[in-house]
Order: C-alpha cells, then sequence, then structure tokens
C-alpha cells in the first residue's frame, strides 16, 4: 500500500501572531515556523501503518514556497520515504491545493490519502474534502482511528456530541483529529539519513490547473479585546456579584 | 438572488446551529430556502414554519438517514445554482459536508464566518481566533459556513413556508454508514447550554469533576473541558472548549482549574460572563474574566456548590 500524506508549513503553534501595522494581513516576519501539528498526526499514522506492515512506501507533500522543503525534510525525519514540494507563491488557496494534490494523485496513484483536517493558520478545514470531490473519492473526516481491511478501511470520526465510525472504499482521503495518534519525535541519527533522502520539486504553473485567486484578503485586525474584570475575595462575593450584579445565575 | 441554507437535523427534529444559519442568511437576502435532506418525510413540514425562510426544498429517501456528503454534495452542487449564496452551521456536518460541494462547483469556500460585511465581505477568524479577517470572496456562488455562535438564532415558529421536492437523490456506492455513539446525558449540549462550567488540567483528574457536575445540576449548566484535561484523559473529547473543540457563547461561563491557553480562549471568549477560579493569580484566564477567585477549587468548589 502506498500513502500520499500532504503537509503545511505554517507558523509554530506558540506563537501568538499579530496583524502588520497597515492591517493588511499577519505579521509573518521573524516568526518560527514549523509542521502543522494535524498534518503531524497524518505523518504520524502514515508511518505507524509502515511499522505495521500495511504500507510500503510514504510519500510527503506539499504545495507551497522553497521555504517548505525544511517541513518536508521534517517529514521525512519522521518516516516518510520520499518527498514532493510543489512550488507555489505564499498562502494558495485550499482550492488551488486540492487540485494541486489531485494531479500528485494521478502520478502516483496512491492506496490512501492522510492529511491534517485543517492547518492553524487559515483555520479553513476544506483541503481534504475538496480533494475527495475532485478526485470522486469518499472521505473520512476528523478521524480518530483508522484501521485498514483489505480495500476498505473503517473510520471512527470526531463528530458533535460523539463518534461516528463509517466504511470507505479504498483509494479514500482521510483527515485527521487530534485524538488519532500522538507523533513522535524525530530523532538526530533519523534527521541526517532524511538530507540524503529523494526531494522532488514541481512548480505549480506546469501542473495544468487554474490557480487563480479567488477570494482577498480586505483587512486583518484584532479581534475585540476583552477588558479584564475584578477580583473577588471569596465565593460569597463572587455568588453575590454573579447574582445581583451580573444577574447571570 | 435567494440564499439557501443547509439544514443540519437528527431526521427528528431541526438543530439549533440551522436556526443561527437562517440568522446570517438575512444579512445577505430577504428570499431564504433551506434545504432538508432527510429520510423522514414529517420533517420538511415541521422546518416549514420556521421564521423568515419562504421555502423548503425537500429532498426524503431511506438513503438519506446519514447523510454521507459522497451522496449529499452532489446533490447540493445541483441545487446550487440557482443561487448566489450557499450557508451552512460550521460544526462537523457542515465542516465535512461543505468543502466537497464547493470544489464539485468549483468555487472557494469561505469557512467559519462570524460577520457579514455586505453580499462579498465576511469576517472570519484566522489563527485561532488570534486575528479576525475580513476576505471578499469574487466567486459567483458562494458556498460558506457559519460560526452559530456569532448570529442569534431566528425562531423556529412563526413562518409557513412552502414546501417543494427535489427528487434526484444521488446514489454512494463509496462509503456506508457503521455505527455512531452519541454521549446520553441530562445535561444540555455545550453548544446550546446557557450556563458552562469547565474544568482544566487543576481538575488533576477525571474524578474530580464531580465537583463540577454538583454545580452544573445546580444551574442547569453543561459541563465541559480545556484541550489539556481532556489530553490528560479526564474527560473525553466531546467535552472539549477550544479552537479544536466546540465554540461555545453561553450567557455565563465558569472556568475551573483552567490557565487560559489562547487555544482555550478561542473557544469561550465571547460568553457573556466569564467566572474563573485558579489558584494562580498570574494565570492569563484572569485577563478576561469579569470575575475572578484565587483560590484552591478543592475549597471554592464545595462551597459554591452550597450557596447557589
Amino acid at each position: 500500500m502506498k500513502i500520499l500524506v500532504p503537509i503545511k508549513r505554517v507558523v509554530d503553534y506558540n506563537v501568538k501572531v499579530r496583524p502588520l501595522s497597515d492591517n493588511s494581513n499577519v505579521d509573518l516576519n521573524n516568526v518560527k515556523m514549523a509542521v502543522n501539528p494535524f498534518c503531524e498526526i497524518a505523518v504520524e499514522e502514515a508511518v505507524r501503518l509502515k511499522e505495521s506492515g500495511t504500507a510500503t512506501e510514504i510519500i510527503a507533500v506539499t504545495v507551497g514556497t522553497p521555504a517548505s522543503q525544511e517541513q518536508l525534510r521534517t517529514a521525512l525525519a519522521l518516516g516518510c520515504d520520499r518527498a514532493i514540494l510543489i512550488e507555489s507563491e505564499e498562502n494558495p488557496e485550499p482550492l488551488v491545493i486540492a487540485k494541486a494534490l489531485a494531479k500528485i494523485f494521478e502520478e502516483e496513484n496512491p492506496d490512501l490519502i492522510i492529511l491534517g483536517k485543517q492547518a492553524i493558520d487559515g483555520d479553513n478545514n476544506q483541503t481534504g474534502q475538496m480533494l475527495s470531490a475532485i478526485l470522486d473519492l469518499p472521505q473520512a473526516t476528523f478521524a480518530s482511528k483508522l484501521v485498514i481491511e483489505g480495500q476498505t478501511a473503517n473510520v471512527t470520526r470526531e463528530i458533535d456530541g460523539g463518534l461516528q465510525t463509517i466504511k470507505v472504499n479504498l483509494p479514500a482521503i482521510v483527515t485527521t483529529d487530534l485524538r488519532l495518534n500522538e507523533p513522535r519525535y524525530a530523532s538526530l541519527p533519523n534527521i541526517m539519513k532524511a538530507k540524503k533522502k529523494e526531494l522532488a520539486t514541481k512548480n505549480i504553473n506546469d501542473l495544468g490547473i487554474d490557480t487563480s485567486a479567488r477570494t482577498e484578503i480586505i483587512s486583518v485586525e484584532l479581534p475585540p479585546q476583552r477588558e479584564a474584570g475584578i477580583k473577588v475575595e471569596s465565593v460569597d462575593e463572587l455568588v453575590d456579584k454573579l447574582k445581583n450584579e451580573a444577574k447571570a445565575i | 438572488m435567494s440564499i439557501l441554507v443547509i439544514a443540519e437535523h437528527d431526521n427528528t427534529s431541526i438543530r439549533p446551529s440551522t436556526l443561527n444559519t437562517i440568522a446570517a442568511a438575512k444579512l445577505l437576502g430577504d428570499d431564504i430556502h433551506l434545504f432538508v435532506a432527510t429520510n423522514n418525510s414529517e420533517l420538511p413540514n415541521s422546518a416549514s414554519t420556521i421564521e423568515s425562510i419562504s421555502k423548503v426544498i425537500s429532498s426524503v429517501d431511506d438513503t438519506l438517514e446519514h447523510q454521507l456528503p459522497e451522496a449529499l454534495a452532489p446533490m447540493i452542487k445541483e441545487v446550487a445554482t440557482s443561487y448566489s449564496h450557499v450557508l451552512a452551521p460550521a460544526t462537523t456536518f457542515g465542516k465535512n459536508l461543505m468543502p466537497r460541494a464547493s470544489a464539485l462547483l468549483d468555487s472557494q469556500q469561505i469557512s467559519d464566518i462570524s460577520g457579514v460585511i455586505d453580499q462579498d465581505t465576511f469576517k472570519r477568524p484566522i489563527y485561532a481566533g488570534s486575528c479576525i479577517a475580513t476576505v471578499k470572496s469574487n466567486d459567483s456562488i458562494k458556498l460558506i459556513t457559519v460560526r452559530a455562535t456569532a448570529f442569534d438564532p431566528v425562531q423556529l415558529s412563526g413562518g409557513s413556508a412552502a414546501v417543494e421536492s427535489f427528487d434526484s437523490v444521488v446514489s454512494n456506492d463509496k462509503s456506508e454508514f457503521v455505527s455512531e455513539e452519541i454521549a446520553k446525558s441530562d445535561r444540555p449540549e455545550l453548544t446550546a447550554a446557557d450556563v458552562i462550567i469547565s474544568g482544566g488540567r487543576g481538575m488533576q483528574s477525571g474524578d474530580n469533576f464531580h465537583l463540577l457536575e454538583t454545580i452544573a445540576d445546580k444551574l442547569g449548566a453543561a459541563v465541559g473541558a480545556s484541550r489539556a484535561a481532556v489530553d490528560a484523559g479526564f474527560v473525553p473529547n466531546d467535552y472539549q472548549v477550544g479552537q479544536t473543540g466546540k465554540i461555545v457563547a453561553p450567557n455565563l461561563y465558569i472556568a475551573v482549574g483552567i490557565s487560559g491557553a489562547i487555544q482555550h480562549l478561542a473557544g469561550m471568549k465571547d460568553s457573556k460572563v466569564i467566572v474563573a477560579i485558579n489558584k494562580d493569580e498570574d494565570a492569563p484566564i484572569f485577563q478576561v474574566s469579569d470575575y475572578g477567585l484565587v483560590a484552591d477549587l478543592f475549597n471554592a468548589l464545595p462551597e459554591l456548590a452550597d450557596k447557589i
């Protein structure tokens, strides 16, 4: 079984992002970048499937600027076999990314695509579903458990209020939720080995897809700030404030 | 042009998130239609009384019981061509379905809107709510998911929409429903609760959540948790309030033993009144709380349970 794992370079989740002073976009100058956390979970799941003998090859792919090579090397260090960078302008829209990934699917013919349910920059939660639509393949989003059984996958999904299990025919697209697994850290020997693994580069303009942007960012602002309230001294005071001042209970 | 709203429901009743979504649709136009795909032939009729909608487009078929996106998205693609906007709630239902329909229509979806500026321009949180982006869409059919807590719901009654049937049901041999485990509780659902009391890592164990449950039962509140408490295995993931869990905005939110990571704040900072109980007086949660109590929760919670 061959697995394709699309990943994304995003701002590290510990960084508190702020708007640029002209509010034209977010300020990404000198900000630490990392592999999107949900993508790390996708890589981990693929690597576990290889370790258990279910998968034979894992290909990491990303659509982004040449700087994204850094994140592909991380994926290689975590256990992916080879990587593909589809070079593009900064921040292509999910629909464009899905179209580019569909082209890679056609070239590589994987049995399974595992990717993060959303990237923590735009929080769009779209790419996996869009890719499924373009390829006319089944989708199993927000996965917390994945079991491969022959030519099908049983996937438990995190839905509002509980869990849903569905069965999808392979090839299928699976998007990862937080509880699918706990990703490992790359070991130093594996980081060294990853430098020698194959990393192919393509240009998005050579894929024969429509790369035009459909949306534009008008402005980016801080959300309305909540004023800190008061400290109360005791439970009695808290109950009194809630009853008589806030009238919340 | 008219606006289409995709109804979220459990085949028995329309979910409250649909009513918030219709409220967002009202900011875009007056002629709002509701698409109801279900196995229950009664549901479209009962949906026709929802305020502010002029038409229910009903598709009733046994295969629609679980509303899998492989079947539903192609139907939406077909219906959508006569609309300027197609809206669904940004719940796991809408998040799963809408991008699939959007790609079939070759439209770049706008996810999780929290405000409507005009027909083409929307506000939406990015980076876990650290920033709010104003985004303009140039697609002719706009597919949008709506953050329910940002729009006050319309009423379930008071309307009298016409019901029209849409019969082109799409067969789906790609995926099938196996089973569902919906957490049963006598308490209200997190996203619909008027009062929420949540625990964090400071609760120290899942057993200690009974301290919160006692108070929840007195207040008719839902019980939530921070991601740290979920990751520590104290409570199941459907308790999680935060950017990667549920987005809530109740009248009263009580955060107990929660430090206030950005991740958590993104899920609850639009609550009307916020109370924080934490023994660390420097915890960031106090910067967003209306009333802060610096105390050991194991002393404060039993006392609070007695006094409310």
